[in-house]
């Protein structure tokens, strides 16, 4: 771990654990929400342990912020209490859930994102985030496993589904970019070995998104439209401070309280 | 052998202690009682995802969050086991859930009250999932294999979600003033509907003792009652929480503890559909079914199309 | 129930809850696997990806096996007398059966 917390590395690393943290946090609440209502009964308890992965991946990499950090916040204070700007989550994780076809998209294109990314942070010259991303990196290979089987069945299911789930990947593609910005952040932490380089990342998640979306006879949205950014500095969609107001109300309301 | 011979062995066997198995001889008054029975019960772990699954985006710490994730996929898991059991009496699960969205099946009644602030996540644990584990404690000594399995791995798995509940409980009650507040009166709302969860009072459960003579249940609806309450009053005086019964009292002879008199009118009307949620429940679970309909039949064909082009392979 | 409207109609006969299949569960290397339940499931891996998700979420689970549920055949409790009644006297299939001379313990 950083020993200086004020160098910056230290400031850098802080960053990038709150953008590793936040992704995991708002996509594992928006999963959340599908428990109860899913297409069917094996399907809301897959969808369920996704959910709690990414919170699990989530509660480890915002309490090691909190300790990089070495302001006393722990996972929770910074859960629930910082404001929507000052979240780092990318926005394709927080547009809300739509349809199936669109929660197993989004799943999707976070999965390919996700795995090769916790795959490489094993080998981060961080011991703790390595020790994280050693655990997640398994989780992460089943999301992606449950994902893409399910895209290429809605994929070349009926007319139905494959409309849907085009269209779904037609929406999200506004928010694929994001998951490749990079900044300074970056730069300090894959020269001291900390994080991987996200170039390295796309190239392979371009060749796995391309090949099953092929699989699943889907077209790869263009990138002639609109692309979001912004967000690993704090600007949001509209959505995340509605996101928020529901996860933070209880916490909020009761300042100080054990519960 | 004649129906007679087949009920007299069927009977004795179940005397002898032996389970009755999906292939084996049963009257067809057991085998509809179990279908009854069972599916209500995987109905009402289905159901029971809503109240609790309204909390989850609240929950007021990620521990809390994933403990109540957990639960509720349980609660999924459960319905499931059940759903499955049933399934070995002949019964199709798309034709229990249809009897379920079309309003024909019945599920714990429980469910149609709302849950309406963080402590019901605490007491709907405690009193809910408590009054289940006694029920489900006695059916895992059901006559019917499939069942008691079931039965076995339910109860094993719920005991995290009672003494989840209770902790939650616990750290309310124990907490400030306005936490105090909140759990007591979840402890209201939840304390009657708990009690009435075992069912009407044995003089008015006419199945009874047929279900008790074939051990489809081994205890009555009273004494399931009466244990839970005895099991209850001490872990609610232990946090100092008032349960809403003055006319609750020790008996000293017996041990147990005599309670005031349960409101059946609100029981049966909850039954007839009248309860404060009975509508939004059925609504929220037909909704996820057609909603889900074009992702079933996806999935289906898509595995059609890879056997035929897997045998065309060939 | 509140609502006594019938269920709506469906859009599409095809629907169902899927096929039913068995699952059988190793809870460690070496040991046989046992049948844990059933789930739901359109084909093989997504019957094998259920199973995971219903039947290991708790573990120790180390390999998993399914079955489509009709696929399986089973003795019917009338079979169970001459199926497995002429086991009980043959004890010869048993090591008690024989015996060995005195202090030998190689067969303890």
């Amino acid at each position: 771990m950083i020993s200086n917390r004020d160098s910056k590395t230290g400031q850098a690393l802080f960053e990038y654990l709150l953008r590793l943290g936040d992704d995991r946090l708002v996509l594992g609440h928006r999963l959340s929400e599908w428990c109860g209502h899913a297409p069917i009964l094996e399907e809301d308890i897959a969808l369920a342990n996704i959910a709690l992965d990414c919170i699990g991946q989530a509660s480890n990499f915002l309490s090691l912020a909190g300790k990089v950090e070495n302001k006393g916040r722990n996972e929770d204070d910074l859960a629930y209490l910082r404001e929507a700007v000052d979240f780092r989550n990318v926005q394709m994780v927080e547009v809300p859930n739509g349809d199936f076809a669109h929660t197993i998209a989004r799943q999707f294109l976070f999965d390919v994102y996700s795995y090769p990314l916790l795959d490489e942070l094993q080998k981060s010259a961080d011991g703790e985030i390595a020790g994280i991303a050693e655990k997640a990196v398994k989780e992460d290979r089943y999301h992606l496993r449950h994902s893409s089987e399910w895209v290429r069945r809605l994929g070349d299911g009926t007319g139905e589904s494959h409309d849907r789930v085009q269209n779904a990947f037609e929406d999200l593609w506004t928010y694929s970019e994001e998951l490749f910005f990079t900044d300074e952040v970056d730069d300090i932490l894959v020269a001291a070995g900390i994080a991987p380089d996200l170039a390295l990342i796309k190239k392979a998640w371009e060749e796995m998104v391309a090949k099953v979306m092929k699989d699943a006879t889907l077209d790869i949205p263009g990138n002639d439209r609109y692309m979001a950014q912004g967000s690993r500095n704090g600007r949001h969609s509209e959505h995340l401070g509605h996101l928020l107001a529901e996860m933070q109300i209880v916490h909020r309301s009761y300042p100080g309280v054990k519960w | 052998m004649d129906d007679d011979a087949k009920l007299i062995e069927f009977e004795a066997k179940i005397k002898r202690g032996e389970k009755i198995e999906p292939k084996d001889w049963m009257p067809e008054r057991y085998r509809k009682q179990l279908i009854r029975m069972m599916s209500q019960h995987a109905h009402s772990e289905i159901v029971g995802m809503l109240p609790e699954g309204n909390w989850i985006t609240r929950a007021p710490t990620l521990r809390r969050k994933m403990g109540l994730i957990a639960k509720v996929q349980d609660e999924a898991g459960h319905g499931l086991y059940l759903y499955s059991a049933t399934e070995t009496l002949g019964i199709g699960r798309d034709e229990m859930v249809d009897q379920l969205l079309e309003g024909k099946a019945k599920y714990s009644n429980i469910f149609n009250y709302p849950s309406l602030t963080w402590a019901d996540m605490g007491v709907i644990g405690w009193f809910v999932d408590g009054a289940a584990i006694v029920n489900q404690t006695m059916l895992a000594r059901s006559s019917y294999g499939p069942y008691s399995r079931a039965m076995l791995r339910i109860c094993a798995e719920e005991n995290f979600h009672k003494k989840q509940g209770y902790e939650i409980a616990a750290t309310l009650a124990l907490g400030t003033q306005a936490q105090k507040e909140m759990v007591q009166n979840a402890v209201d709302r939840y304390w009657w509907p708990s009690l009435m969860m075992f069912g009407p009072s044995d003089k008015d459960s006419p199945n009874t003792p047929l279900l008790m003579k074939w051990k489809i249940k081994r205890k009555s609806n009273d004494d399931l009652r009466q244990r839970f309450i005895d099991l209850t009053i001490p872990q609610a005086q232990r946090i100092d929480l008032t349960i809403p019964d003055p006319d609750l009292k020790l008996n000293k002879k017996t041990g147990h503890w005599e309670f005031g008199k349960i409101n059946w009118d609100e029981f049966y009307e909850v039954i007839r559909g009248n309860g404060p949620c009975n509508k939004e429940r059925m609504t929220a679970r037909r909704k996820a079914h057609f909603d889900g309909e074009w992702v079933r039949i996806a999935a289906e064909e898509y595995a059609k199309k890879r056997k035929t082009n897997h045998s065309n392979n060939n | 129930m509140a609502d006594k409207k019938p269920a709506e109609p469906r859009s599409d006969r095809r629907d169902s809850q899927w096929l039913l299949w068995e699952v059988f569960t190793q809870s460690k290397t070496g040991l046989p696997h046992e049948h844990a339940g059933s789930v739901h499931a359109p084909d093989a891996e997504m019957a094998l990806q259920n199973a995971r998700d219903v039947y290991a979420r708790r573990g120790p689970v180390t390999s998993i096996w399914v079955a489509p549920s009709d696929s399986i055949t089973a003795s019917t409790s009338s079979d169970s007398q001459p199926f497995f009644d002429p086991a009980d006297d043959k004890i010869y299939r048993h090591p008690q059966f024989y015996k060995v001379p005195k202090g030998v313990k190689i067969f303890k």
